[in-house]
């Protein structure tokens, strides 16, 4: 046989990508809509009277965070593993047909969720637990869909010929294993069909409706030990597992310290479950689990900025490509954006801070500077460092990458910085009282002064949307107008030259 | 180790989810043993107010407003005692909420009546000037599902032993029977009978005409289940 490079196969990568870009826009546009109801409620009705059920904030929002977690991000995260996955571990998606057909199975059912989700979401059928709000059909499919990933994992591991498992490797093993766990024990639940047969009349009531197996406090706790770990293993952990990869490989640098990710990926494993109480501090869960809560949040920083050093560490002697490479600065920057969010959520969970922050705009501007600065940014720069080599054809445009970057990023600081602004003003709003010890403000007046934050934090998302679609264009183009390359592009990298 | 459990892909993965799970076991699990009892005046949701939580969690309600007051002056001035433990024990999902871009609406069945509800659901800055929260005009002619709600009932009082057709303790001493009907005919007069209720109190005619013919608008379910919050 002739020494040459493997080749392998993106047929599922690239039915990923597509997904990535085309829930991306619908998230990021749903997003937008939202943004503009909550400055000028009379977009709630823009589509007419006789529709507004459906295009209403409260319906829509659970469709934009859902959107944006399982489909954007989800979407990203199996796009890449099936390019990261083959290539770390020597082996192609070609050489075992039983794999080959359990990605595209997973795809195809993936799809046919994503699309049930859309029309019950928008139906109301909801449980009602954030990004959780899926009933009891859809969370069976949603098992098997990541059973079939998880064998698709676990199968190109098995025929692997790199013994030694890649950081990448561990970070989407983590993802497969939190989530699993985390799905199961938050959607327990009983479908209240069950209960009809006691009196002789079953069957009635709809079918889909369930009723959760835990109540009240209980019900909170174990919904936000899923909220936030969500949060961990679906927007942190597979996007550190992106990163690993893709920055390395696009900089030609050699990742900074293996034993600092060492530390980091355990770290992150033990430490990051325990924070998911900061979500209930001064609730009514028992205030030993929100103190050992706060506490955990704080020492998250450790593990957190364990990775994020060691990447920036990673360019350490190449900071020209920052300025001559707009692919390396959305890495760069996601990986600054992931510092900056994780040093912002401990602070947001002590306990004094939180008191004031909580149920407030400064935590929606929290997550935003998250998803926005590092998911988002993390995903679309390994999308672009993907697509000369599965599409064999060079970027389309550099300059409109470069414009791009600057335009999200205007969008992400105009967002976040409005959103502290409201935020810290709701709150300390809140509990002000007068010289007579009454309440100083009524509540409309906390939802007034909010306005001009709402409008720049609606300019901002519209900015970060804009920016999207130069991706999803760039990304076409790529696809479509470029030449045809011979073979694989190996080592040139699109923004040589 | 980690060398070793590098190559090792099964053993790498156990070791990841124990490492996990640890958190849970320990903050998570304690507190299902000591599982969370009623306060005293806490009653489980009769029929209609049970449609009406359907209702709420159906407009995602929840995404503006919180149902939590935690234990600070401000809060406790605006919206009266603190949230109890006990309070939610009925909550099935809880509707704590993680956003006030509405007030909190723990107790708000102290300080609003059907009539304002009525009004506000229908034109929200009408009633608050200056109220960014959208209209709920659908409200008014979808019709609630009792027999969703009839179900759930059924499907907690057998898996959850919750105190349906029994004596429940008040705060002042009396106790209260919360019904529930033995068959669906029987849930749909007893919710009917509290729809009526509720209807007198509203100006809207096409509701009213609605459940004098034994229809139950949305609006009358959720109004319920808001007058319940206390």
């Amino acid at each position: 046989m002739e020494n040459r490079p493997l080749e392998y196969d993106y047929t599922v990568a690239k039915m990923f990508m597509f997904a990535t870009i085309a829930l991306g826009i619908v998230g990021m546009l749903v997003g937008v809509i939202l943004a503009f109801e909550l400055a000028f409620p009379g977009v709630n009705t823009i589509l007419g009277s006789g529709v507004a059920e459906y295009t209403n904030f409260s319906r829509l929002r659970p469709l934009h965070t859902d959107a944006i977690i399982f489909g954007f991000t989800l979407s990203g995260i199996f796009a890449t593993w099936y390019y990261v996955g083959q290539r770390v571990l020597k082996v192609s998606m070609a050489e075992s047909g039983l794999l080959m057909f359990l990605g595209k199975l997973h795809f195809w059912l993936y799809l046919v969720i994503v699309a049930s989700v859309v029309v019950t979401l928008l139906a109301g059928i909801t449980t009602s637990k954030e990004y959780a709000e899926f009933e009891w059909p859809i969370d069976i499919a949603v098992v098997i869909v990541w059973v079939v990933w998880g064998m698709s994992i676990f199968g190109l591991i098995g025929i692997r010929r790199e013994k030694s498992l890649y950081i990448s490797m561990w970070y989407y093993i983590a993802t497969f294993l939190g989530i699993a766990m985390l799905y199961v024990f938050n959607n327990m639940e009983i479908p209240t069909i069950l209960g009809t047969n006691g009196i002789g009349e079953s069957g009635f009531g709809d079918w889909w409706h369930s009723v959760s197996m835990y109540a009240g406090a209980n019900d909170a706790m174990v919904q936000w030990w899923y909220g936030h770990n969500a949060v961990a293993f679906g927007l942190t952990v597979p996007i550190v597992a992106m990163i690993y990869y893709f920055l390395p490989k696009e900089s030609g640098q050699a990742i900074y310290s293996y034993k600092l990710s060492l530390l980091s990926f355990w770290g992150l494993m033990f430490v990051y479950i325990w924070a998911g109480g900061h979500h209930l501090i001064y609730s009514t869960i028992p205030d030993w689990v929100q103190t050992m809560a706060s506490v955990f949040s704080v020492i998250l920083i450790l593990p957190s900025w364990g990775s994020a050093i060691n990447m920036l560490l990673t360019m350490k002697g190449e900071w020209q490509q920052v300025a001559s490479s707009p692919l390396i600065k959305f890495m760069v920057l996601g990986s600054t954006f992931y510092m900056f969010s994780t040093l912002e959520g401990p602070i947001q969970a002590i306990k004094s801070v939180n008191a004031i922050a909580h149920f407030t705009d400064w935590i929606v501007g929290h997550v935003h500077d998250g998803t926005l600065g590092w998911v988002g940014f993390m995903i679309m720069a390994s999308l672009f460092h993907m697509a000369p080599r599965v599409f064999k054809r060079e970027i389309y445009s550099k300059s409109l990458m470069a414009t791009q970057f600057w335009i999200q990023t205007l969008g992400v600081v105009l967002y976040f910085t409005s959103m502290w602004i409201a935020g810290i003003t709701q709150g300390m709003m809140w509990r002000a009282h007068d010289e007579f010890g009454n309440l100083a403000y009524s509540f409309i007046d906390t939802v007034t002064v909010l306005h001009p934050y709402y409008t720049i934090r609606a300019v901002g998302g519209t900015l970060y949307l804009v920016g999207f679609l130069l991706f999803s264009y760039n990304i076409y183009k790529t696809m479509s107008a470029r030449p045809v390359e011979e073979s694989e592009l190996q080592n040139a990298s699109p923004m040589g030259a | 180790m980690f060398h070793w459990l590098e190559k090792h892909p099964f053993f790498f993965a156990v070791g990841v989810f124990l490492v996990i799970s640890f958190a849970g076991l320990i903050e998570v699990v304690p507190s299902f043993a000591d599982k969370s009892r009623p306060v005293i005046g806490t009653k489980p949701y009769s029929t209609l107010e049970l449609a009406g939580r359907h209702v709420y969690i159906k407009n995602s309600c929840n995404a503006c407003h919180s149902q939590l007051i935690r234990p600070f002056k401000s809060e406790t001035d605006r919206y009266g005692h603190y949230s109890l433990s006990g309070e939610y024990a009925y909550d099935r999902p809880f509707l704590w909420g993680s956003k006030r871009t509405g007030p909190d609406l723990h107790r708000v069945g102290n300080y609003r009546t059907t009539d304002w509800h009525e009004n506000h659901m229908l034109n929200p800055p009408s009633v608050v000037a200056g109220s960014i929260m959208p209209a709920y005009p659908w409200m008014f002619t979808n019709k609630a599902n009792v027999d969703t709600a009839y179900a759930e009932q059924l499907t907690i009082a057998q898996f959850f032993s919750v105190p349906y057709n029994k004596a429940v303790p008040m705060k002042d001493g009396s106790t209260k029977v919360v019904k529930m009907g033995s068959t669906l005919a029987d849930a749909h007069a007893l919710a009917l009978a509290e729809a009526k209720v509720i209807a007198a109190d509203m100006k809207n005619q096409d509701v009213k005409d609605a459940v004098a013919a034994g229809n139950i608008p949305e609006i009358v379910a959720l109004i319920a289940y808001l007058n319940s919050l206390k």
